[in-house]
């Protein structure tokens, strides 16, 4: 699975979020997208499924335009783990899970269905949860949930937006292994969006890190997780050492702000958008 | 991706997780078969009360002459049994089954579609619309005596009910905000409706201020056959339509991205539940005034009962929408004797403490 992203752009209405971003993402990998807050992360991820539509520039799935392809078809090529769930009207798990299936679903097809949906609670160890109502279950047990209902659409391409925010140290650990296990064993491209830089570093093949909505590096941890890009990007002053093969990060301190913020409303000065979308 | 057979040892851990969620969802199914099930005794008993108390078994016996094509000669009791049941009592009973069923899928679907387990069917303004509608007609001359009258009073108020839909969901679809916007536009479009029905009365005689007041009371006192056919056609059709999309219905509750990545055009199906289920209220109210209520609370109860997925809610409302509406109908023909009460009334009495009650007893957090 290749994505091409070519010169996208993106803006909510006045405010342009995403400028002129290239990249391309090849899988089966496990890629993390980092950056600051409102730096366009979701916002690129929701161009790549067509939640959002970007204002110009391409996004190509294995050379076909994105513009092309249904939502429909869209959904059975790729899965989405948004950052939260709704809870108004909550139903058991599986049937939760069994959502994951619409895109490939079709009279009569609720046997193997289940079957699917098995697979995935067990491969992710929520199997006792089957039955209970989603509302029931902690931040921890939501996210696999939610992850069960991406991977029943049996992706090529999983999409997930900020999946260990909510969890404990040791979850954080579990779904990023796991993560990293699904793009090895199952082929598929994972493309991740993290707060936490050293889940990232720790597990992904590839970084993408961005910067003032467009992408400022690319590369394998080491690679992306410097000093000076943490500097530049993050506005933090920070220790790289190196863990086993892979770059940890301590954080030393935070700089000030780069530009003084203008008391005048109408002039904001800061390195950052104020737009946040993650 | 994944292998449908698995290994051995996961064989019986599949099946046992397979076997509970068929009993999971059988219980979901016997509930509707017992909510069917009162439905028809009180669809039988509710053949024999009124002011002439018919058996049972002439009830039967004279439903199924009447098939046979018997007449009879006026003034015999044969002919009263007769007149009564199939030309009083039935179309009622019958009309009431299909405003239950089409008020409670309405309501089950307005929650879908707002998120919210306070809506209702006439969340978009459908029944201010139909009061103006009335209004209108009343006021252009147009009365429940003859009927033509009757008919022309029951199309403006389809129509004039179809208006604050239009306008909610163009609302909707121009700034593209949250579920909140489609309730929020159907309050302002109350308020204007109802508004403007006031003005229009203000300036006309006491009769007509009467009569309208009179036609937006939710009865069953006045039905006929000539109302069922059309309520009966749209009521089935939208149903039909609501019942055969309930995974979309699922799918659109859990927002407009995850509806989007699961393959879902949201906006659009939005609007075809919203059109189909305007139509469907339109068309009940039309004929029977405003009764509230039933399309708030029906849903809300089967989901505490059975779960909040839509492929067995929109049914089990239904039924019980049904159910509910013929024992308030019932309790509205006989609480006094002779004589009735609007059946609308009684509904809110019913329906308002009962609703107090679900939101006290709510642990489970359907909302």
């Amino acid at each position: 699975m290749i994505i091409n992203i070519e010169g996208l752009e993106f803006g909510y209405s006045s405010t342009p979020v995403l400028k002129d971003v290239t990249a391309k993402l090849e899988g089966p990998k496990f890629i993390s997208i980092l950056g600051p807050n409102g730096v366009g992360k979701s916002t690129l991820i929701h161009c790549i499924n067509k939640i959002l539509t970007p204002t110009t520039g391409t996004v190509m799935i294995d050379d076909r335009e994105v513009k092309e392809i249904t939502i429909k078809e869209m959904a059975k090529m790729v899965g989405y783990v948004p950052y939260s769930a709704n809870d108004t009207f909550p139903l058991t798990v599986v049937d939760t899970v069994l959502m994951g299936r619409h895109p490939h679903s079709h009279r009569g097809s609720l046997d193997k269905d289940l079957d699917i949906v098995y697979e995935t609670l067990e491969m992710l160890g929520i199997l006792d949860l089957a039955m209970r109502s989603f509302n029931e279950l902690s931040a921890g047990q939501h996210q696999k949930v939610m992850l069960a209902r991406g991977l029943a659409q049996e992706p090529k391409i999983l999409l997930l937006d900020e999946p260990t925010s909510n969890l404990d140290v040791r979850h954080q650990l579990e779904v990023a292994k796991m993560l990293k296990r699904l793009s090895r064993e199952k082929d598929i491209l994972v493309i991740m969006i993290c707060h936490d830089i050293n889940i990232a570093a720790k597990y992904s093949d590839e970084i993408i890190l961005m910067h003032e909505g467009t992408v400022f590096d690319v590369g394998t941890p080491n690679e992306v997780i410097t000093r000076e890009n943490l500097e530049t990007v993050y506005g933090v002053d920070a220790k790289v050492i190196d863990d086993d093969g892979m770059p940890h990060v301590i954080l030393k301190d935070s700089y000030p702000e780069k530009k003084p913020v203008k008391i005048d409303s109408d002039i904001q000065e800061t390195s950052e958008t104020p737009l946040e979308t993650a | 991706m994944f292998s449908a057979e698995g290994s051995n040892a996961d064989g019986s851990a599949k099946d046992q997780m397979k076997e509970e969620y068929r009993k999971y969802t059988f219980r979901k199914v016997l509930f509707m078969v017992g909510c069917a099930t009162i439905l028809i005794i009180l669809f039988g008993y509710a053949l024999t009360l009124g002011s002439h108390k018919i058996d049972f078994f002439t009830v039967f016996t004279t439903i199924g002459n009447h098939i046979m094509g018997a007449t009879y000669q006026i003034g015999t009791p044969e002919w009263t049994n007769d007149y009564l049941v199939w030309e009083d009592r039935l179309p009622r009973e019958a009309i009431a089954i299909v405003a239950g069923v089409g008020l409670a899928i309405g309501g089950a679907a307005m929650q879908s579609v707002v998120k919210n387990p306070l809506a209702d069917p006439y969340t978009t303004g459908i029944s201010s619309g139909a009061v103006l509608g009335v209004t209108v007609a009343l006021a252009l001359g147009i009365t429940a005596g003859s009927i033509a009258g009757n008919y022309g009073l029951v199309a403006n108020a389809f129509l004039f009910g179809m208006i604050p839909t239009a306008v909610t969901i163009i609302v909707s679809r121009i700034s593209k905000t949250s579920p909140a916007t489609i309730i929020l536009a159907g309050v302002a479009m109350s308020y204007l409706f109802n508004a403007m029905s006031t003005l229009i009365l203000i300036s006309s005689e006491a009769g007509k201020i009467q009569e309208a007041f009179l036609w937006q009371i939710g009865t069953l006192q006045w039905t006929t056959w000539d109302d069922f056919p059309l309520m009966f056609i749209i009521v089935a059709a939208g149903s039909i339509v609501l019942a055969f999309t309930s995974k979309q219905l699922n799918i659109l509750t859990l927002g407009d991205e995850s509806a989007k990545s699961l393959g879902l055009n949201a906006d659009n199906y939005r609007l075809l539940v919203l059109v189909v289920l305007s139509l469907m209220t339109s068309a009940v109210v039309s004929f029977i005034g405003i009764i509230g209520f039933l399309g708030l609370v029906s849903p809300h109860i089967v989901r505490t009962i059975i779960g909040s997925d839509n492929k067995y809610v929109i049914p089990a409302a239904a039924i019980f929408g049904a159910m509910f509406l013929l024992a308030a109908d019932l309790i509205a023909r006989m609480v006094i004797n002779p004589g009735e009460l609007p059946v609308g009334v009684i509904m809110s009495f019913i329906g308002g403490p009962m609703f107090l009650i679900l939101i006290l007893k709510s642990k489970k957090g359907v909302w």
